[in-house]
């Protein structure tokens, strides 16, 4: 049997059990994405944007699903010790996919901010779901997208109305929780208005010893003028697939800094689109990716300036050791007419093994005439005569090793503009390197507490 | 203090050091002179440790213990240091962070607790002074952005940080002006004890001019061919080389 068939029969045989769990919004879209994953099935290595990631074999072996939404119970505050209380932020957590209702912030957001489960959103707030959803992650052009938009019953929701600003970071704990080897498709919608300001941050963490695949589409509004800070954070496990596809689209006067951390993880896949669909938007990417042993991340990117005098950031870096594999394709489309673009984009990377493989792919794409970009990419080992220096002035290899490494990562941390999450991300990377977080380690790295 | 016999070195399988001998006692200070490739800096670069070089011959023993056994940190810690001709630059690693790591293997090495904090940095602001190195350096990465002139001080300063007892210095005076040699010399200076001894690798005499050493060597050709009082390098100084190759029917 195909990796295919299993999901193809899957979703015949329980169609009826997944609607009947989930919201009209969402079941509106899921027999279009099933005809689209019949036909198109899982993405070759021969197609561009999956080189990297075999996709099939990923989703090849028999997950459980939780579609009749059993209540899996679990404390997340038992699962989830805090160390560091000095950032403080607004926190929530999402156990696989479904928001936990009993742990809530004490604090109350903003009037009319709603930060709640996707499926009681599309309930209460059914126009502006509809509005929203499945508008960015179509089905025909991915297929995670497709298989998502079929399987997904619930998620996040994220609404900040015209206006408003939410000064406290919003964190969200994703937590994968099982007793058996467990597939979680998970939902992401974030609208934020004409004007409105946040700043997310989500941790994802496994907690069980168990095989997790965990598909995540998420969908972010950046209205014209609306401010943006996004960043997400892995620290799962070796037994852990996640294929993260983030479909971001900004309108005229907006920024955005989107941010992703793979400390610890098994195979990541994260596509990130962002649109600069209004002028003068903005947008930095930022990603730090740390993988020894098995791991492997591929990151791929897309930046399509679709607008005037639009300008983008992107730089990531890799730090791989042992047999860990990394990819990074970034693409920057600059459309014909989105006159005045700047974008720069950087991928540096350090394999700090002989093992470890990297490959990179930045790609620039101009039609427009009066555009100013770069791009570039390294690849590279730790420095030989730096490493020399130090050990003669005492510092163990290892330490001299792991203080290069480290001061190649800092680059990524520094230009995050939360310094509170700067400065704990600077403890975790520096810890990740020692060896010090455990996989996943019960939560204890997490980045907030409230209690 | 230190002691070479016979020691024979190679890179990449060319013999560059043929046989050298010298011994360095308790607060003497040495000077090495010669010409380009006669092998100054592959000396101090095997004392020192540098994974590049293979010995093939001949011992190099640090107060009594075999040096050559030991890693380069081991030597370090045992109190040597080499003040390199090219510092390296390291970016993103601050001097702070790197001068404690430092600090702290050695206070490991000794059996001694690492230093607090507070101290640390008190030391930092106190050490600077001797070699006028100023604040905003020692905020910096390692080297980077550095002068010529402020690598070769960051380099006394990490010296004094390290109280080293055999100092080597590899062309310090090399790329430095007359105010930048003498803030070095003298920085140097202040560090010396009874206890404390260096070896000084240099073409010129200016920096020797400071720093008075109790002996000169002459290296050519991978061996020494002529040791005599500080008077030698005076001698190189105003006749060269050639003199001394003749002398030793080279």
């Amino acid at each position: 049997m195909n990796a295919e068939q299993q999901y193809i029969d899957l979703y015949s045989q329980q169609r009826e059990l997944i609607a009947r769990r989930s919201a009209p919004i969402m079941n509106a879209l899921r027999d279009e994405a099933f005809e689209c994953f019949r036909q198109a099935g899982f993405p070759s290595r021969k197609v561009e944007r999956y080189r990297y990631t075999d996709v099939a074999a990923a989703f090849a072996p028999d997950y459980g699903l939780n579609l009749s939404r059993l209540h899996i119970p679990v404390n997340p505050y038992d699962v989830f010790h805090c160390d560091v209380p000095n950032l403080s932020t607004s926190l929530y957590f999402v156990v696989n996919d479904q928001f936990h209702e009993q742990a809530q912030p004490k604090a109350s957001l903003p009037e009319g901010v709603q930060v709640m489960s996707l499926l009681r959103a599309a309930q209460e707030f059914p126009e502006l779901v509809g509005k929203y959803y499945g508008t960015q992650a179509r089905a025909r052009k991915d297929a995670v997208n497709a298989l998502n938009t079929m399987l997904a019953q619930d998620g996040l929701f994220v609404y900040v109305p015209r206006g408003r600003a939410v000064e406290r970071p919003i964190q969200v704990v994703n937590i994968l929780r099982a007793d058996v080897d467990l597939m979680v498709n998970r939902r992401l919608l974030v609208i934020l208005e004409q004007g409105a300001q946040a700043k997310l941050l989500f941790c994802d963490h496994a907690i069980d010893d168990r095989k997790f695949l965990a598909t995540q589409v998420s969908e972010v509004f950046v209205g014209e003028n609306a401010h943006l800070e996004l960043y997400e954070l892995e620290e799962t496990h070796a037994q852990t697939s996640r294929f993260s596809n983030m479909y971001v689209s900004q309108q005229a006067y907006s920024s955005a800094v989107i941010d992703s951390i793979t400390l610890q993880n098994g195979l990541s896949r994260n596509r990130t689109d962002v649109s600069l669909c209004g002028e003068y938007s903005e947008v930095t990417l930022y990603g730090g990716v740390i993988a020894d042993g098995q791991q492997r991340v591929d990151n791929n990117t897309l930046i399509d300036h679709r607008a005037a005098c639009c300008q983008s950031r992107e730089l990531y870096k890799y730090v791989l050791d042992g047999q860990a594999v990394g990819a990074f394709a970034g693409r920057v489309l600059v459309r014909e007419g989105a006159q005045k673009s700047v974008s720069q984009e950087t991928n540096a990377n350090l394999c700090a093994s002989r093992q470890a493989r990297m490959y990179s792919q930045p790609m620039l794409e101009i039609y427009a005439d009066d555009v100013k970009c770069s791009h570039g990419s390294t690849v590279g080992q730790l420095d030989e005569a730096a490493l020399f220096y130090m050990r003669q002035r005492g510092i163990p290899e290892a330490e001299a090793r792991l203080l290069l490494k480290f001061a190649f990562m800092g680059q990524v941390l520094d230009g995050i503009p939360m310094s509170s999450l700067r400065d704990r991300l600077h403890y975790l990377v520096e810890k990740r390197f020692r060896g010090g977080l455990g996989k996943c380690g019960g939560c204890q790295n997490a980045l907030n507490c409230e209690r | 203090m230190l002691e070479i016999r016979d020691l024979h070195v190679s890179i990449a399988g060319k013999e560059i050091l043929k046989g050298v001998s010298l011994t360095v006692r308790d607060g003497e200070v040495h000077a090495l002179m010669g010409q380009n490739g006669a092998g100054k800096s592959t000396l101090s670069n095997v004392i020192v440790g540098h994974p590049s070089y293979e010995v093939t011959q001949g011992s190099i023993t640090f107060n009594g213990k075999d040096l050559l056994g030991m890693n380069p940190e081991e030597r370090a810690h045992e109190g040597i240091f080499l003040s390199f001709q090219q510092p390296v630059e390291i970016p993103g690693v601050s001097m702070v962070n790197f001068m404690r790591a430092a600090m702290n293997a050695k206070r490991k090495y000794q059996g001694l607790e690492p230093m607090a904090a507070a101290e640390f940095l008190k030391l930092m602001r106190e050490k600077r002074k001797i070699v006028e190195l100023d604040n905003k350096l020692a905020n910096r990465s390692v080297n980077e952005g550095f002068s010529g002139g402020e690598k070769k001080r960051n380099e006394i300063f990490q010296m004094a940080m390290l109280e080293p007892t055999l100092s080597i210095l590899d062309e310090t005076d090399s790329g430095l002006d007359v105010d930048a040699l003498r803030i070095v010399a003298e920085g140097f200076n202040k560090l010396r004890t009874p206890q404390t001894s260096a070896l000084v690798i240099t073409h010129y005499q200016r920096l020797l001019d400071y720093l008075k050493p109790d002996v000169v060597h002459v290296l050519i050709g991978g061996q020494i061919v002529k040791t005599a009082g500080p008077e030698l390098a005076l001698q190189i100084e105003e006749r060269g080389f050639d003199w001394i190759r003749e002398e030793a029917g080279l």
